[in-house]
């Protein structure tokens, strides 16, 4: 086993309840073939505003896809503390799309990734489901789905006092429905494009 | 000159002030806004996490739709997010016929397709470019003497795409503020991350960056903002933010476009002041004695009457 280090593309992890083989499709290929030009040189890491938050730097989150270790990055919160502000494709010397990256490990994680991955990626899939319905975001409906979605009594008190702020100054109201369908079309097309590439 | 106009989902709600001052700033510069029928969401900063494509789709849809109502116009979105989205199809497409094909298909139930020569506009974009200092400090009739103001780029104006400003010193909004008689802050958090959509997903990060932005902009009467997300992170979130850092403390946020109304000699109650969340006292004892200020002059030279109405449109009825 002492030669694992020099091998580590052999090395990939079963993905979780799967039982994938190592010669299996890699659901991160996608977003290797986006890092892989890499060169370790850590301007991503520097530029980033969220790094202290991250449990992998953004470049050892590159470096970890590159080596195969999909479960290390599934479960890595790295991705999810990412509020892509373009920092790091903007400096990055060899011109990657790394917010892309970020972007791209999220829907991953939400759909291969551990239970707490796919927690995470409840407030966004919130979003889409209210840009669906609505065709518009209605911020009130959205945040009491994202609410019930995350089953955590205590999360909408973090929010009480803006909701309150927002609604003195009448800036919510209930939803307006005149939209409502306009992107069922959209959506339902959509879907089957990313079914046959 | 006219635009075809993306408002976006902020604007119709939680930041009817950019939308309102935005349209009658564009008014007094005698530009039109034609508010493109039928938009959808953009998909904001969040459809990227779910799926590529649907990222593409859903603002390809709008420039359809403006194509289709507004050929051959440039299309504005003053939400730095909404702009990011629009541009980034028109970008992403451009070298990529497969990807374009792709996109095509999606919008093609309502018969939409993406015109590749749009132009994708900012508000500081069509501000700098289109506009110019001159012409905007022409419109000046109450100059913001005396008032600091830290000018907020947020991100997605400027990266990835650098179409219109140096990303890393970013200076079309020290221009505006400067044509409006503002003194325009130097600080070193202009363009640095507010947290975004983090502030929903992992509040004290986003806090975190909420609370280094307000401490920087220490002895500004206020921060400018140009994108609604940025806004209302730094305003709504604000007393949150202020105790995550001693350093920090209150200050007022508002949308550039109301300042520029104001200078304009338009009423707090003209661009919606009172919709913001964040206005300090120091802000509106400032904006009082400048009103009581600028009346005097323009009582005494006549400044009103010669320097209004930059467009023959308006001048004729003054
Ligand atoms: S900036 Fe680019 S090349 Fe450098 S470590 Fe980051 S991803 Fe790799
Ligand atoms: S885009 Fe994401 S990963 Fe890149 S610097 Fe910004 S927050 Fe960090």
């Amino acid at each position: 086993m002492r030669t694992e280090s020099n091998h580590p593309t052999t090395l990939v992890p079963p993905l979780h309840g799967e039982g994938r083989g190592p010669h299996a499709v890699d659901p991160l290929d996608e977003v290797r073939d986006l890092v892989r030009a890499c060169m370790q040189c850590g301007t991503c890491t520097a530029s980033c505003p969220n790094a202290a938050s991250m449990d992998l730097t953004p470049r050892q989150m590159w470096r970890s896809l590159l080596f195969g270790f999909t479960d290390e990055v599934l479960r890595s919160k790295t991705f999810w503390m990412c509020s892509a502000c373009y920092t790091c494709t903007l400096r990055c010397p060899r011109g990657l799309q790394l917010t892309r990256a970020m972007a791209a490990l999220k829907r991953l994680a939400a759909q291969h990734g551990p239970g707490a991955a796919r927690r995470k990626g409840i407030f966004y899939q919130a979003f889409i489901d209210n840009v669906h319905k609505y065709g518009r975001v209605q911020e009130m409906d959205l945040m009491f789905h994202y609410f019930m979605a995350m089953r955590d009594p205590l999360l909408p008190l973090r929010f009480t006092p803006v909701g309150m702020k927002l609604l003195a100054k009448g800036k919510l109201h209930a939803p307006d429905g005149r939209h409502k369908g306009v992107l069922d079309d959209l959506f339902t097309r959509v879907r089957e494009l990313e079914g046959n590439p | 000159m006219s635009y075809a106009y993306y408002p976006g989902c902020s604007l119709t709600e939680s930041a009817q002030e950019y939308d309102v001052s935005t349209r009658l700033v564009f008014d007094r510069l005698c530009l039109g806004l034609n508010e493109i029928d039928g938009w959808t969401c953009c998909g904001a900063g969040a459809v990227d996490a779910v799926s590529g494509l649907l990222a593409l789709a859903l603002p390809a849809r709008n420039l359809g739709l403006a194509a289709k109502q507004f050929p051959g116009k440039d299309v504005l979105a003053p939400c730095s997010a909404c702009y990011l989205n629009h541009l980034k199809v028109v970008e992403q497409t451009r070298h990529d016929r497969k990807l374009a094909h792709r996109v095509n298909q999606a919008i093609a139930g309502e018969d939409l397709a993406l015109d590749p020569g749009v132009r994708v506009r900012h508000l500081l974009d069509v501000l700098v470019t289109d506009v110019g200092e001159e012409r905007i400090g022409q419109a000046v009739l109450m100059p913001l003497e005396g008032l600091v103001v830290a000018p907020y780029y947020g991100c997605q104006a400027l990266r990835p795409y650098p179409v219109f400003d140096d990303p890393e010193r970013p200076q079309s909004m020290h221009r505006i503020l400067q044509a409006l008689g503002a003194t325009v802050l130097d600080w070193d958090k202009a363009a640095t991350c507010c947290g975004a959509s983090l502030m929903a997903t992992d509040q004290d990060t986003a806090l975190r960056a909420v609370a280094g932005i307000l401490s920087a902009a220490g002895e500004a009467h206020c921060v400018a903002t140009v994108c609604p997300l940025c806004q209302m992170n730094l305003e709504a979130y604000q007393r949150q933010a202020l105790r995550v850092n001693e350093a920090a403390r209150a200050v007022a946020v508002v949308y550039l476009p109301q300042l520029m109304g104001l200078a304009m000699g338009m009423g707090p109650e003209d661009v919606l002041l009172s919709k913001n969340l964040a206005v300090t006292d120091r802000l509106s004892e400032a904006l009082d004695r400048n009103h009581a200020q600028a009346n005097i002059v323009s009582f005494r030279s006549d400044n009103h009457n010669r320097r209004v109405s930059p467009c023959s449109r308006t001048s004729s009825s003054r």
